[in-house]
């Protein structure tokens, strides 16, 4: 793959939540699978994940949350894109996410959600198919 | 603990056992797999015999029950006496909602408070902060202020029951208004018992609930430390984590290892401080995971205790046994259970209850089996605690101490991991201590290695994880998972307004600019906080006036 065509994933932890086990390992794992990632870190308020996304011209955000915040948190993110006019940047999900909130974090724009036990290469596969295209 | 000459009698006879008995059976059907190893990566053998411990000393290594190394327990008659403390980690939203949880777990048999606080009370925020938004009584209960505190231990008698904090970097805050109510109840401070976990190191390199830099909080969590031997003499003044050390992905002997490694740190400073390292030490404790390999876990509970026994008397010199004892509290191990066919989690939870009741513990939480999927409803917190009960009660791991002792394998694995824990502690040493191997993202990168190697085992299908890579199926939605009233933060901000507008303005600040001026000296904070929170100061004020002087921490991020 020519590097000009890698894939850019933000891979962030909105609020105070310190589960950082599964975020860290998926970075790495999409670095593996040849994509761009950045890594933000903790305590992100939606402003800064969107914010670190137009700075890095990102293609996809992918969200960690361990401490039930998710259907505060991802809503809001996928909106502040749509308001920068990012709307083809997908936003994924990962943590401990009750199946009942699937439906309403997908109805609110969130493009796929993973729960704990997924196999990583499902999670890179989705997001090959479903990121932007670069070219 | 074995004659030369048995020795050679046995190493003859397993020669023979292999090269005849065992090469023969092999021949006719394979083993499973070419190398076994423990779910921590350490190779397991088929047989272990006395010549896996031909070294092992009975006196020197293992020695008796309360008596140096502890290698076999802590106290003389372990369980005999009472059975570890059942303290199940709780709280979620108001202080009321949790109040009545805590005293429903009290009827149910429980015999100690574990308090769960929500991130914004941990990361040292009002509930009204923008940085609480959503987070308010979610993952535990939220506390602003002494009002919340008195609400929480409402009809909860503070001399009978002991109660665990955890939390960290506002350790001294949340002590100080514990113990302001446990004066309104009339309960001296040396009659009042529990644990802060204020162990910040943990904080910074695995569960992300740090304020300040290291340097500042190092100097909180030793204020806390000080105070307590002087003034509150049954508080554990620090609980040194291993627990989120493994949930990050660490094997078990990296948990132990750093864990040890921290407990170093923590003594050093105390030290430094001028502290004497009797005084203080005794009411040192430790936090640690217990997974699902009985075995492994025990042989990590020995070594762990005999590591830190020689480590108290050898490098810091303590004289007084107490100081040389690893007391703990487990927790079951949290990344273990599967939100797939969740009910087999009551399975691995019982298997880890009796690892760590078989490993010598002073106090357990056993998880609930619904914790992949939600925080736990009251029908799978009551299994848990009835699971320890089963263990304490029915599977006679209580009956004996230590029964685990003397088996080959036990005793080898015992060594192996001991091993291991030294050759970190070297390391570590050889980087400057723990605070540079922190820093240098040296013990981060170890986990996260670990944490790494163990997915890819599951992915290959090397490792099997039952209902994860094998024997999984289809299964409907799960059902009565417990929600957390979102407007637990609407009903908090309106309560924190109130205390505002209601309280002694001229009180609060003097107290505030009390604990300011003190915070900038060498002097112990401890005083002036518990003045800050009787004059009602919340706890965002009291960490803001810290954020101002030491700043706030950013950590390097190691991926």
């Amino acid at each position: 793959m020519a590097p000009a065509s890698k894939i850019k994933i933000i891979v962030a932890k909105p609020g105070l939540d310190g589960h950082d086990r599964g975020a860290k390992l998926l970075a790495r794992v999409f670095a593996e699978a040849g994509m761009e990632v950045v890594y933000t870190g903790l305590r992100q308020t939606p402003e800064m994940i969107v914010e670190t996304a137009l700075q890095e011209d990102a293609d996809v955000v992918g969200l960690s949350s361990l401490s039930g915040v998710h259907n505060y948190f991802f809503p809001k993110v996928v909106q502040l894109l749509k308001n920068k006019g990012l709307d083809d940047v997908i936003v994924v999900g990962g943590g401990i996410i009750p199946k009942e909130d699937v439906e309403g974090l997908e109805a609110s724009g969130v493009k796929g959600i993973f729960g704990p036990g997924t196999p990583t290469t499902e999670i890179v596969d989705f997001i090959k198919t479903n990121a932007r295209s670069r070219n | 603990m074995f004659e030369e000459k048995t020795l050679e009698k046995i190493k003859a006879e397993t020669q023979k056992w292999e090269e005849g008995t065992v090469s023969k059976a092999l021949s006719r059907s394979p083993e499973r797999k070419k190398v076994f190893t423990s779910i921590s990566n350490i190779p397991v053998e088929r047989l272990y015999t006395p010549l896996d411990i031909s070294r092992l000393d009975y006196s020197r290594d293992l020695g008796y029950p309360g008596e140096y190394p502890f290698t076999r327990g802590v106290q003389p008659t372990m369980y005999r006496g009472r059975f570890w403390t059942m303290r199940q980690y709780a709280g979620f939203g108001s202080a009321r909602e949790s109040n009545e949880r805590y005293r429903y777990l009290l009827e149910q048999g429980q015999t100690g408070l574990s308090v769960a606080f929500d991130l914004p009370t941990q990361a040292g925020y009002d509930s009204d902060h923008p940085l609480s938004m959503g987070e308010v009584g979610k993952v535990g209960v939220a506390i602003d202020s002494i009002e919340d505190m008195r609400v929480l231990f409402h009809q909860i008698p503070l001399d009978k029951v002991t109660t665990s904090m955890t939390i960290n970097a506002p350790a001294s805050v949340l002590l100080a208004m514990y113990l302001a109510i446990a004066e309104e109840q009339n309960v001296s401070f040396d009659k009042v018992g529990g644990t802060v976990q204020n162990d910040i190191l943990k904080e910074i390199t695995v569960r992300g609930q740090y304020i300040y830099p290291p340097k500042p909080s190092m100097r909180l969590t030793v204020d806390l430390i000080e105070y307590c031997f002087k003034n509150v003499p049954k508080w554990n003044t620090i609980s040194i984590s291993g627990y989120h050390i493994r949930e990050a992905g660490a094997t078990a002997a990296q948990e132990m290892a750093f864990t040890i490694a921290d407990g170093i740190a923590y003594v050093q400073a105390c030290v430094d401080r001028g502290m004497e390292v009797d005084s203080f030490a005794p009411r040192l404790s430790f936090f640690f995971n217990a997974f699902t390999n009985v075995l492994e876990e025990v042989a990590k509970f020995r070594a762990g205790r005999r590591y830190w026994a020689r480590v108290m008397k050898e490098r810091f010199g303590a004289k007084n046994p107490r100081s040389m004892m690893m007391r703990y509290h487990v927790q079951t191990g949290g990344v273990t259970l599967t939100a797939q066919q969740p009910l087999n989690n009551v399975v691995r939870v019982a298997l880890q209850a009796y690892a760590a009741a078989l490993g010598g513990c002073q106090s357990l939480h056993t998880n609930s089996y619904d914790e992949a999927l939600c925080l736990p409803t009251e029908q799978a917190v009551t299994v848990a605690l009835r699971t320890q009960q089963v263990v304490a009660e029915e599977s006679g791991a209580a009956l004996t101490i230590d029964p685990l002792a003397g088996s080959y394998f036990v005793e080898a694995m015992t060594d192996r991991i001991e091993a291991e824990i030294d050759e970190y502690i070297k390391k570590i040493d050889a980087m400057g201590g723990t605070l540079a191997a922190i820093e240098q993202g040296f013990i981060q990168k170890e986990i996260q290695n670990s944490a790494y190697r163990f997915q890819k085992e599951i992915e290959s299908g090397d490792r099997v994880y039952v209902g994860i890579n094998k024997y999984t199926m289809e299964e409907p939605p799960p059902t009565n998972l417990l929600q957390i009233d979102m407007a637990v933060g609407e009903v908090e901000s309106a309560k924190l307004a109130n205390l505002r507008s209601e309280r002694d303005e001229s009180q609060w600040k003097k107290a505030l600019d009390g604990l300011r001026e003190v915070s900038q000296t060498d002097q112990n904070v401890l005083p002036a906080v518990i003045e800050a929170v009787k004059a009602r100061a919340t706890i965002g004020e009291i960490c803001d006036v810290w954020r101002d002087i030491y700043g706030e921490y950013r950590p390097k991020e190691f991926v």
